[in-house]
């Protein structure tokens, strides 16, 4: 893997990669599932998108995706958008039952018409990294869950994006196993420099993970809040038990509960 | 990053349980073996009964052979009329699998198209329906009418009745690929044939492999039933055609005999298109792995 380069710069010094302006975003019958989003991502962000359900979080990340069009603004990548851009990390681990773990992660490069030979190195440094060497001609149906999830992962590195999308990837799976793909998706990021667009309802895991903490609300979706965390990398332990990360995971909370209406809180 | 999932963990709790075994255990290790012999001692044993009955049938109440033939007449003629019965069932034979083979090739190919294009599906599946309620036997002399070349007639009877299964089976699977792979392979910007390629296509294949198991019996009733239509003209003849001209002659102990050769193929048949289908699922599909 070529990789980007590691070190990256303060927030507000980084280079942006991906701009969304005045999105707005309306289903058919009426329903706006987004209003007036504006972001900006930046090389090196790790930004985590938190919400309700409802709050349009997922409906961003798949306009950002281009599964969907926006109805209204515009999407600009920076440099205009190439195919090696993107990769994706969903709920569930979407993986070919079919295909042992190698060639699920070998996809994104067969869709490119690349021969397996020619990527072997690739794939099985993308493997390593998220600790899987070992189970490259295994199924997935003989994996445990996380490690699904972690051959997902795997497949969304493989080909070094400019940007990866993460739709509540952990949700599924047990506090242990969540904290621990938690504490690794972080050595991923220092270790590659990857930008990552996170979506997830836990205050926690946002402000474990992000350094930009975007607090949305519902009806309409939008974004209400821009929470910056600016602890450094790499964070461990003593982050998750540090008196800054119970502060900014209070003053997340809070703005979480004001963007709710009063019969939602209980 | 180190494997967080502990895999050893289950070796560990087998071998923990040491080689001692109380009652319990053994009474399960036994009941297992048990069911492991039964299931084939069973069958074999009920059949056999049942054949043994036959001829004591026979035997007890001196039917006479042109009524019932008991089952050491039935083998003996299949013995005697070897060459006959085995050119029939060649025939048969031929006229099955190539109805199958075309039934794989029309019902997968439609399948495609279908998958392909909503305005191909609208408009020809209602004749995919219609060949599939109409009785065969109905359409059978027409087709003998207007076709000219009998195996081509026949092969066509067979197809229409084989065909439907995997077409519609076929269909199902290739739009049961998972939503989120296919919104992959929309991020990947997959061409319309590698999508099908790498993900409807396998997505299909139990589906698929389901719908051959149900076509390859339904390929040889098919071409048995044509060839009762198509009657006793003609030459090179398939096995439908000795159980008329024996039925006819008055010949039971060959009609048992030719029923028999059919009855076989169809179990053979079965078994092949089963064990296709367990070799061609066993890694990943649930139907087809074993569980613990």
């Amino acid at each position: 893997m070529t990789k980007h380069d590691r070190s990256i710069p303060p927030i507000g010094q980084r280079e942006p990669v991906l701009r969304l302006q005045e999105v707005d975003k309306t289903f058919n019958g009426g329903i706006v599932a987004l209003r007036r989003l504006s972001l900006t991502v930046n090389q090196g962000d790790f930004i985590s998108l938190l919400g309700p359900s409802g709050c349009g979080k997922s409906t961003a990340l798949r306009l950002i995706a281009g599964l969907m069009r926006p109805s209204l603004g515009r999407i600009l990548w920076e440099g205009g958008q190439g195919s090696d851009d993107l990769g994706v990390v969903f709920q569930e681990p979407t993986l070919m039952p079919w295909a042992t773990v190698a060639q699920n992660v070998y996809l994104p490069f067969r869709l490119r018409g690349k021969s397996y030979a020619s990527v072997k190195d690739q794939i099985a440094e993308s493997l390593a990294l998220v600790g899987l060497e070992k189970f490259a001609n295994s199924y997935p149906r003989e994996l445990s869950g996380g490690m699904k999830m972690r051959v997902s992962i795997a497949r969304a590195l493989v080909t070094n994006p400019r940007l990866i999308l993460m739709d509540e990837p952990f949700a599924a799976l047990d506090e242990i196993t969540r904290q621990k793909l938690n504490d690794d998706l972080l050595a991923l990021k220092a270790n590659m420099g990857a930008t990552v667009i996170f979506v997830t309802h836990s205050v926690f895991e946002s402000v474990f993970l992000s350094d930009r903490i975007l607090v949305m609300a519902a009806r309409p979706g939008r974004i209400v809040k821009e929470i910056v965390v600016d602890a450094p990398y790499p964070r461990g332990l003593d982050w998750r038990t540090s008196p800054e990360y119970a502060r900014i995971a209070r003053e997340t909370s809070d703005t979480l509960t004001s963007t709710l209406r009063p019969e939602e809180i209980h | 990053m180190a494997v967080v999932e502990d895999t050893t963990g289950k070796a560990v709790n087998e071998s923990g349980a040491g080689p001692m075994f109380d009652a319990e255990e053994e009474r399960f290790a036994r009941a297992q073996r048990i069911e492991s012999i039964a299931k084939w001692v069973l069958p074999i044993f009920v059949i056999s009964l049942t054949i043994w009955l036959w001829d004591r049938v026979v035997v007890w109440n001196e039917i006479p052979h042109y009524i019932l033939p008991g089952p050491g007449l039935v083998v003996q003629t299949l013995i005697e009329d070897r060459v006959t019965l085995g050119w029939s069932l060649l025939v048969t034979l031929q006229i099955t699998f190539m109805a199958l083979a075309v039934a794989i090739i029309g019902g997968v190919g439609l399948a495609v198209l279908f998958a392909q294009s909503r305005f191909a599906e609208m408009s020809f599946s209602p004749f995919a329906v219609i060949l599939q309620v109409t009785p065969i036997v109905s359409i059978a002399p027409l087709i003998f009418i207007y076709v000219e070349s009998r195996l081509v007639g026949l092969l066509l009877c067979a197809w229409i009745v084989a065909f439907f299964p995997i077409l519609a089976n076929t269909t199902l699977g290739l739009k049961s690929a998972d939503h989120n792979l296919r919104d992959l392979m929309t991020i990947y910007k997959a061409t319309r044939w590698q999508r099908l390629r790498y993900l409807q296509l396998p997505s299909a294949l139990p589906y698929f492999l389901g719908g051959l198991r149900i076509a390859g019996g339904l390929a040889l009733i098919g071409a048995v039933v044509a060839e009762y239509v198509a009657g006793t003209g003609g030459i090179g003849s398939g096995l439908a055609f000795r159980i008329l001209e024996a039925g006819y002659r008055l010949n039971i102990p060959r009609m048992f005999a030719a029923l028999l050769l059919i009855a076989l193929t169809g179990v053979v048949i079965f078994a092949t298109t089963s064990l296709i289908s367990h070799l061609a699922l066993r890694k990943w599909h649930e139907s087809a792995v074993k569980r613990e």
